[in-house]
Order: structure tokens, then C-alpha cells, then sequence
């Protein structure tokens, strides 16, 4: 059978066709229809030899086989040492292969370099950091699922979040009315602690467009809160569009850079449409590289920027300290043992190393902060990232691979881990629950909320 | 048969070689993509250049990076043998004497005691390099032929010459089979595994534009190598 019903190369473009493919459980029919699945070789070799140019070429032919990169990688470590696990190896097994083998590669070999694309790496370019060649792996895994995706061979749940990005711009069923509704009612929720809280909506020229995740839409809508409540009592003048709000991109992990395209270029209108001094984007790695870092590319900008100058929220929550906009109670400042998780998407892929250390000298009291090792652009990524949380075909690698990050929290006998990112978050939350060891863990919104000195004049009436 | 390989084989290894570097280091930056690389090379010029010399350097300095300092027997062996591998080649007084005989030019020379040394540190790193390549699994599971054959095709030409340089059994045979390894080497340097001795830059500078510019470099972040 060439193409499934379920599994196949067409990407989801309709809300049926998304409905459909959510109403096969666990994508059971979607996994059997892909152990079917063609394998249409000539467009694979003609994709690659359009787009597999000098750098990535370089990189499979120049590659050494000195195995420096093995102990870089967390999933390897975590292994047990596995040499499947060296990025080398499972680099030139896979895309080193199809080159090799000019595109003829059969159903069998994709269902290998699928799993190999994303239950044995995620994409967090640790490895590149430890080439003598310079060679970066998880680099050319991104490109590989480019390939895997166009031909099919993609998980479930990530054919789906593409399909989101392509028929809502946004990793979820979340519409631009709920989006906005979700937010104005988390105002009110709050209006009586925070008199004058407000959510701005489409006003044009403010200092700031505030970009979210969808999923605090429709799991976490106390983080929209939060963020209203800090820009409120830092005295900002910000707003949020009603159309493209949605920072992140599954289609990212999922290799479907058409829906990049589509998704970031939707955030790029709202910005040319209001015309913000900055976006401010919330505490989330994927979607900061992938509407700040890559999403330029995307959308063809030669500059490699966005149309307004963008920024982490812990760009600006550093800033809102720094500068007084935003004043701690010293009182209510964290005092437990506490570590940062550093993510990959921005510390690593867009070098934001200290701006989060400086928030922490801020809200935690001298003496309680413990860094993980290696920490900063050398940290080890949660063991979550590149899509790795949200498949369930790979939840048991997942699960192993979360013993990393577990250790490396066990080892600073921190009693809270601060996580700037969802990934992150979702990952050491999902490790505390399958490891039980005793940590909270948490974003950096609701512990600033909580120490928060307002003004009187923004303090509720007695 | 001398006459022949210093002569018109020479000449002939030189120009392959030295053509071939600087064409397939041009096709390599004419290769680079902006779009595709997800890099804004040529909108940086400045921190890109930044960017990739310091990569470079951070890299060609011994336990310069975080990579070396986490493996210190791997670092002995490769610098060992990288230091003599370039120095010996470029330096020994007898090479010197024959480049300026046949180009009219030639560079400085080293100390043929010094010389002696570093050519047997390249032989014994390079036998260190094969043990680890089949003692630590995570290195034989990437190792094959093509990895033996390059190592083999790299080491001929020190071999040849240290049997040359103690004579022992016929002066006259080592030499000339030091000259023919040394000129497949030369051959085999653009067209093999070999050319990271001028893509190794290339590929360094390559990352270090990436760093320098989009992950970091831009916000005025300097990567920690």
C-alpha cells in the first residue's frame, strides 16, 4: 500500500482532516499504515541534491570517526554508553546513508532513521559544541526530518501539530476569539487583587507585542495573568494581537517547513500590522528560536531578524528589574536551595547565558542558588527537547532520557528548579513524576508575581 | 625512475594538490547558503569573520576548548601528531633543500634532532590513534576500511622516511618509496577524507559564523568553546 489514509506525504491543510487524524488513538492505525508506506526515492534524492549544499555535504564527508562527540551527547551517557547512541553514528547511519545510497532507501531503513531522527536526538546541538570539525549534528537531524516528514515517515502526534500550525497558526485547536476571551477572562479573574489590570488588544505603535504558547491558552491561562499583571505593575504599554499571538512551532520538530513558514510569517504580519517598538515573547525556548531565531529564515529575511526587534521574557523581566520598573519585596525572596535549567533553544541557539542568572540575583536570597554542571551553553538539554515530550511511540526513551537532567538536580540539592522554557518545565515536571525526588519546579512568572512590591496605587482597596 | 618522480610526478602532485585545495575551498563558500544554512553570513561580515576566527583558534590551541579538556589523552595524541604531521613536512632541512632547488624559494628549517623527534611522535601518536580506534567502542562502531586506508596513506611517507634517514637495508629504495608515499599523499589530500587538512578551516569557520552571528554572537554573546 503506497499511501495511507492516515499516514502519508500529504500534510493536513482541514480542520476534518485533523479531526480524523486526532480520532485515531495514539495514531494505531496512522503507525500500521506507515510500516506500509512508499518510499518515493527520486523525489528524496532530487530534494537533496536541491538543498544539500557545502556545509552539510562537508560535514558527512569530513566527519573523522574520533568519537569525541559521544560523551557530548546526554542520550548516549544515559544509554548506558550504547555506541548506536554516538551522534556520529546515528548521523551517518541515517542521513550519511541516504546520500550515500542516493535517496534508495526502503520503508524498513525510514522507519529506522525515524525513530533514530527523533527518539535518539533532540536536536539540542550539543554535540556541534564538541567537534573538533565543528561539526553539528543535531544541525543536520533538523534536516533530516525535513526529509523523513516530506516522505511521511514522521511521529503521530507531530504530523498532527504541523497540521495545527497549518489549518489554526497554532500548536492547538486554540481560535483567535479563544485566545483573545482566555485572556480577558484571566483579567477579571484578577482585577480585583490588581485594580486596573487590563489586557490591550490590536493597539497599534505600543512599546510591546506580547506573544504567547498556545498551550497556556488551554492548560496554564494563570500564565496570561501573570504576564498582564507583571507589564501592569511594571507600567508598560503593551498588547497583544488578536491574530498571530501563537510563538511556537511544532511544525519545527516536525520538519514541515512550509507550516514554519506559514506560522512564523503570521506572527511577522502582526507585527507590521501594529507596529511594536519590540516583541516580548513568553517563557518558552522552542517558540523563541522559532519565531526569533529561525523564523527570519523562514520567511526569507535576509537580515536574519524579525520585522521588530524580539525579545525572551527573561530579556525583559532582566530589564524590568535592572532598571526599577519591577521591585522585589526582599522579605519574599526564594529562600531554598534553587537551580536554573538552562534551555537549549535560546542559551545554547541564541547565546541568553546571563540574563537569567541576573534575575536570580534578584528574587533569590544570597547563599540559595546552586548552579547545575555543565551549565550555560555547555548544559545538557532536560531530556524532553526537539518534540522528545510529546510522542507517545517514544515515551519509554523519553523517560530514560530524563535521568540526565534528574541527576544533574540531584547533585545540586536544589529544592526548586527555575525553567524559563515549557519544555523544560513539562520535562523535569514528568521526572519528578516518574522519579519522585522531592523538587519543585517552576516558571519565573509566578515566583516574581509572588514577591511582587506594588505601588499603592495598584494595590487592591481595603 | 628518480628523475621521473622528483620530476614531472612532483610537479604534477603539487599542482593537483594545491589546485585542488583552493577549488574545493572556493566551491565550499560559494556552497554556503544563507537561506538554507539558516545563517545571515553576508549581512555580518564583521562578527562572522569574529565568529570564525575565533572558533578556529580556540580549536587549534591544545586544551583550548572545552572538548580537549575533557579528553586529555585523546588531545596528546592528536596534537602529537598534528604538530609533526604539518611541521616535519614543511620544516625538515632536506625538504627545504629540495623545494628551493626546484622553486628557487624555501621555508625556514628546523633542527634535524627536533625533526627526528617530532617524526617519531607522529608514529608513535598514530599507533596510539589505532589503539584507541579499536579499544573504545563508541570509536570502532564509526571506524572502517576508508579510516585505516587514510591513516595508512598519512603514515607511509614518516615511515619511509625515518627507514630512510637511519638507511637502513637501501638508502636509495627508502627514499624513493618516501617520495612516491609522500606524492600519493599529496594526490590524495583534495580528494579524500584528507582535505579536512584545508576543509577542517573551512568547517570551523563555518560554525564559528553560525555562533557569531545568529546563536549568540549578535547579542554580543561570546561563545565558551
Amino acid at each position: 500500500m503506497p499511501e495511507g489514509i492516515f499516514c502519508n506525504k500529504k500534510p493536513i491543510e482541514t480542520q476534518e482532516e485533523l479531526t480524523a487524524l486526532l480520532g485515531d488513538t495514539s495514531g494505531a492505525q496512522y503507525y500500521k499504515e506507515m510500516k506500509e508506506l512508499d518510499v518515493d526515492t527520486k523525489l528524496l534524492w532530487t530534494t537533496i541534491q536541491n538543498t544539500c549544499k557545502s556545509r552539510i555535504r562537508t560535514w558527512l564527508e569530513i566527519c573523522a570517526h574520533c568519537g569525541m562527540c559521544a560523551d557530548s551527547c546526554f542520550l548516549y551517557l544515559v544509554n548506558d554508553r550504547d555506541p548506536k547512541q554516538v551522534p556520529a553514528y546515528k548521523i551517518q547511519s541515517t542521513l550519511g546513508e541516504i546520500v550515500k545510497r542516493k535517496g534508495n532507501v526502503d520503508n524498513q531503513f525510514m522507519l529506522m532513521a525515524m525513530e533514530t531522527a527523533w527518539a535518539k536526538c533532540t536536536c539540542c546541538n550539543r554535540c556541534g559544541m564538541y567537534c573538533p570539525h565543528g561539526i553539528d549534528m543535531g544541525i543536520m537531524f533538523g534536516y533530516l526530518r525535513g526529509l523523513l516528514y516530506q516522505q511521511g515517515f514522521v511521529p503521530w502526534e507531530l504530523k498532527i501539530g504541523a497540521g495545527m500550525h497549518r489549518v489554526f497558526r497554532a500548536q492547538m485547536d486554540v481560535s483567535e476569539e479563544e485566545f483573545v476571551e482566555t485572556f480577558q477572562w484571566m483579567v477579571e479573574e484578577n482585577e480585583d487583587e490588581y485594580p486596573g489590570l487590563t489586557v490591550p488588544v490590536d493597539v497599534e505603535n505600543a512599546d510591546i507585542m506580547y506573544t504567547v504558547n498556545a498551550r497556556e491558552v488551554k492548560h496554564y491561562p494563570e500564565d496570561l495573568a501573570e504576564a498582564a499583571i507583571l507589564f501592569h505593575a511594571a507600567g508598560e504599554n503593551w498588547t497583544i494581537p488578536s491574530q498571530g499571538w501563537e510563538q511556537t512551532s511544532l511544525a519545527m520538530f516536525a520538519g514541515d517547513w512550509a507550516a514554519c513558514k506559514m506560522q512564523v510569517e503570521n506572527v511577522y504580519a502582526a507585527m507590521e500590522r501594529l507596529k511594536p517598538k519590540r516583541m516580548v515573547g513568553t517563557e518558552c525556548g522552542h517558540a523563541h528560536r522559532a519565531t526569533v531565531v529561525e523564523g527570519p529564515y523562514w520567511a526569507g529575511r535576509k537580515d536574519g531578524k524579525p520585522p521588530v526587534e524580539s525579545i525572551h521574557y527573561i530579556e525583559w523581566l532582566a530589564e524590568a528589574l535592572r532598571e526599577g520598573k519591577l521591585k522585589i519585596d526582599p522579605e519574599r525572596r526564594i529562600k531554598v536551595p534553587v537551580t536554573l535549567q538552562d534551555s537549549c533553544n535560546y542559551v545554547r541557539n541564541h547565546g541568553l547565558r546571563d540574563v537569567a542568572r541576573e534575575i536570580l540575583s534578584y528574587i533569590v536570597e544570597p547563599g540559595y542558588y546552586r548552579e547545575m554542571s555543565p551549565n550555560r551553553e555547555h548544559n545538557f538539554c532536560c531530556g524532553g527537547g526537539g518534540g522528545f515530550n510529546g510522542i507517545g511511540l517514544f515515551r519509554p526513551q523519553r523517560n530514560k532520557g530524563l535521568i540526565t537532567k534528574r541527576d544533574q538536580i540531584l547533585a545540586t540539592g536544589a529544592e526548586l528548579v527555575i525553567a524559563p522554557c515549557h519544555n523544560c518545565w513539562d520535562a523535569i515536571r514528568d521526572l519528578e513524576e516518574e522519579f519522585e525526588i522531592g523538587i519543585k519546579w517552576s516558571f519565573l512568572k509566578p515566583l516574581v508575581v509572588s514577591m511582587l512590591e506594588l505601588p499603592d496605587h495598584m494595590k487592591p482597596e481595603e | 625512475m628518480y628523475e621521473f618522480i622528483t620530476g614531472f610526478m612532483f610537479w604534477l602532485a603539487l599542482g593537483v594538490c594545491l589546485t585542488g585545495m583552493i577549488v574545493r575551498t572556493i566551491l565550499y563558500f560559494r556552497g554556503l547558503q544563507w537561506n538554507l544554512d539558516r545563517v545571515a553570513y553576508k549581512a555580518y561580515p564583521v562578527e562572522g569573520f569574529k565568529g570564525a576566527i575565533r572558533s578556529i583558534y580556540k580549536w587549534i590551541m591544545p586544551f583550548g576548548t572545552h572538548g580537549w579538556r575533557k579528553q586529555p589523552f585523546m588531545t596528546v595524541i592528536f596534537f602529537s601528531f598534528h604538530i609533526g604531521a604539518v611541521c616535519v613536512p614543511l620544516f625538515l632541512l632536506a625538504h627545504n633543500l629540495f623545494l628551493k632547488e626546484k622553486l628557487g624559494f624555501s621555508f625556514v628549517s628546523i633542527n634535524g634532532g627536533v625533526a627526528d623527534f617530532l617524526t617519531w611522535l607522529v608514529v608513535i601518536s598514530t599507533i596510539f590513534i589505532i589503539l584507541r580506534r579499536l579499544a573504545l567502542p563508541e570509536v570502532r562502531i564509526l571506524t572502517n576500511w576508508y579510516d585505516y586506508l587514510i591513516i595508512f596513506i598519512s603514515i607511509t611517507p614518516f615511515i619511509t622516511g625515518l627507514m630512510a634517514r637511519y638507511e637502513v637495508g637501501s638508502y636509495s629504495f627508502w627514499l624513493l618509496a618516501h617520495i612516491i608515499s609522500g606524492e600519493i599523499l599529496l594526490f590524495a589530500i583534495p580528494f579524500t577524507k584528507l582535505s579536512h587538512v584545508f576543509l577542517f578551516f573551512a568547517s570551523r569557520a563555518q560554525l564559528g559564523m553560525d555562533y557569531g552571528i545568529k546563536r549568540g554572537g549578535l547579542k554580543g554573546t561570546v561563545m565558551d568553546w
